[in-house]
């Protein structure tokens, strides 16, 4: 785990809390309005920041991060203009935890080792990559390491044990489990059955900090309040 | 998962973690009906009585040239028009295994969908066709016919409104329904074990093929071609053939405009490594890895990545790739009307545009071409571009 999170989680630990992690996309709806964002999310109360760079078929998204994304490619954003972002960012915030969340292929096309070196470098902690499951994480969880990167993996209350091994062998930084089935962004309600289980899985699999990620338009939908509730 | 899917460095199975449960209990499900003789027999009764297999082998009496002989695999005359129907059967009764009591498929052309609403209708599954807004306009004819077989139809108005942005809505429903849903995916692309599945299903058109020419002319064909989109028409005539070194194995991709400029659909020939909807294949896209919008004037063949199998086989160079322009798939559609009196669909004319240009040497050669589909869809269509064409020339 990098030291910001885990001075990050253990700062929230020794509180009692749990740690509240904001998503946006960069460049949404251009790349001034989105630092100017970055600021308000941080000077809010996030813990830490997940930012995505924008792909053109999100596949794991739903309409309105795909509605981001699709702001920032019209605004001309670019990869490269994604880590410059992330290095603005870190410059002005040094000690709170940033992610970024994005697609294969983006990654791929810089070149896997480049693509984490150069996130590692622009102050970046963690990667997520939506359409990298487990059973193809290899690559990609080896060349994280190299470059000094966490490697968030994703779990949900399906997944079988002997993938959820996988999972905490390959993790680091935090596990990112879905609080529901479908696409991320989507307005349906959330229920939160099955998690207890899923989260001791994890732990007895040695898992990175169990996180609930499921992005709402509906800012109601998850109290900070409850978040600060759970452990982890 | 029992396999992973890979040809080569190809394939693979990049789907959000949450969906890998599904696509193992489909493997599985998979493997075990191969297995399972009850299974075979039901989906030969289903090809044999329900579908109209085998299709014909057809030699083209006028538009074979000297000792060049000409023969069109009729998928055409499948129920349902196109090559499709094979594997929908074959997927919707894998459902039916699996206890899913919905389905739901993409579709370019709407071939898909309508095998995929007759499936639904026979089956009794709930059916729900995810299809490109630009799509749906296109291709009023296959829309109405999916609704006639009760199948809903949601037009996608996201990013090109075509068949891309289709799968990606699929994907979203399947990533949400697993549980009651099966995503019968239409070609041989996708995320394992979606692209041996299909082959396996589609390898009918090859074998039927292969018997066929070896009971007419007594030898094999010397190439066998096929249009590619997402390949599926081809990787079924293909595979029985691949093994047979002197036979050439030819895909024709969608080169729409040209190739020169960006308004085309040739993957494998101008596209580059990467990862699209499920797999590592060929995909246009540009330097930094965002997905090409495409074209082509056949829907089918609009599509920005490939079957990984056949990224494969144009890497091991066992099979050869060209491209066909919209203008020589438009003169195919014409000339094999006129010839033969046969509409054949506008993706399976750039196969035979293709076959038409070598044939012109008028060598001893036989040439097979895959006629996936039947081109009653693209008739409407057609109509406008003959038209503007000679508006264009008066």
């Amino acid at each position: 785990m990098t030291s910001r999170y885990a001075d990050m989680f253990g700062s929230r630990a020794r509180d009692g809390e749990g740690a509240l992690g904001i998503f946006t996309m960069l460049g949404d709806p251009d790349p001034g309005s989105c630092l100017a964002c970055l600021d308000a999310i941080v000077a809010g109360g996030a813990d830490m920041v997940e930012v995505g760079i924008p792909f053109s078929d999100p596949i794991a998204d739903g309409p309105v991060i795909q509605a981001a994304a699709e702001r920032a490619l019209r605004a001309g954003v670019r990869t490269a203009d994604c880590l410059e972002m992330i290095a603005d960012f870190r410059q002005r915030h040094p000690t709170v935890p940033l992610g970024v969340l994005t697609y294969a292929n983006l990654v791929v096309a810089r070149g896997i080792d480049a693509f984490c070196q150069q996130l590692a470098d622009a102050g970046g902690d963690s990667l997520l990559i939506a359409d990298v499951p487990s059973i193809e994480v290899g690559p990609y969880a080896a060349a994280a390491r190299r470059a000094a990167l966490d490697l968030v993996m994703i779990a949900a209350t399906n997944t079988p044990g002997a993938t959820l091994q996988r999972i905490a062998a390959a993790g680091s930084g935090y596990t990112y489990c879905v609080a529901r089935a479908g696409v991320t962004g989507a307005d349906r309600e959330v229920h939160f059955n099955g998690h207890p289980a899923l989260f001791a899985a994890l732990a007895a699999a040695g898992a990175p900090p169990p996180s609930w990620g499921s992005v709402s338009p509906r800012p109601t939908t998850f109290a900070r309040r409850s978040i600060r509730a759970r452990p982890g | 998962m029992k396999f992973d899917g890979r040809f080569g460095r190809f394939g693979g199975a990049y789907v959000p973690e949450i969906l890998v449960p599904a696509l193992e209990q489909l493997e599985a499900a998979f493997i075990e009906a191969q297995q399972d003789p009850g299974f075979a027999a039901e989906l030969g009764d289903l090809l044999s009585t329900y579908a109209g297999r085998p299709t014909p082998l057809t030699r083209c009496r006028n538009l074979s040239r000297g000792k060049t002989r000409i023969y069109l695999k009729r998928e055409d005359l499948l129920h349902g028009g196109a090559h499709k129907t094979n594997q929908v059967l074959a997927q919707a009764l894998l459902a039916r295994r699996m206890g899913k009591t919905r389905l739901i498929a993409e579709t370019g052309a709407g071939q898909h969908g309508v095998a995929t609403a007759i499936a639904g209708a026979l089956f009794g599954l709930e059916t729900c066709i995810y299809m490109g807004a630009d799509d749906v306009e296109r291709q009023q004819l296959n829309v109405f016919r999916m609704q006639l077989m009760g199948a809903t139809v949601v037009p996608v108005t996201t990013g090109g409104r075509t068949l891309k942005d289709a799968v990606n809505e699929a994907l979203r429903d399947w990533t949400a329904s697993f549980e009651t849903s099966h995503y019968l995916l239409g070609t041989v692309a996708g995320p394992h074990p979606f692209p041996l599945m299909v082959r396996e299903y589609q390898r009918v058109i090859g074998k039927e093929a292969r018997e066929q020419i070896l009971g007419i002319e007594g030898r094999l064909p010397d190439a066998v071609i096929a249009c590619v989109g997402g390949g599926s028409n081809a990787i079924g005539l293909f595979s029985d053939f691949i093994g047979d070194e002197k036979v050439a194995l030819i895909g024709v991709e969608a080169a729409g405009k040209g190739l020169s400029g960006r308004e085309h659909g040739a993957t494998i020939l101008k596209g580059r490594p990467g990862i699209l909807h499920g797999a590592e294949t060929l995909v246009l896209q540009d330097a930094d890895g965002q997905i090409d919008d495409t074209w082509s004037v056949s829907a089918g063949l609009d599509y920005p990545a490939v079957g990984p199998e056949h990224a494969f086989l144009k890497e091991s160079g066992r099979a050869e790739y060209v491209g066909v322009t919209d203008d020589q798939a438009l003169a195919a559609f014409v000339a094999l009307a006129r010839g033969e009196g046969i509409l054949g669909a506008f993706e399976s004319c750039h196969a035979l545009a293709h076959a038409l240009q070598l044939a012109r040497a008028g060598e001893d050669r036989i040439i097979l071409v895959n006629l996936s589909g039947r081109g009653d869809k693209d008739v409407a269509q057609a109509q406008t571009l003959l038209g503007d064409r000679e508006r264009n020339a008066a």
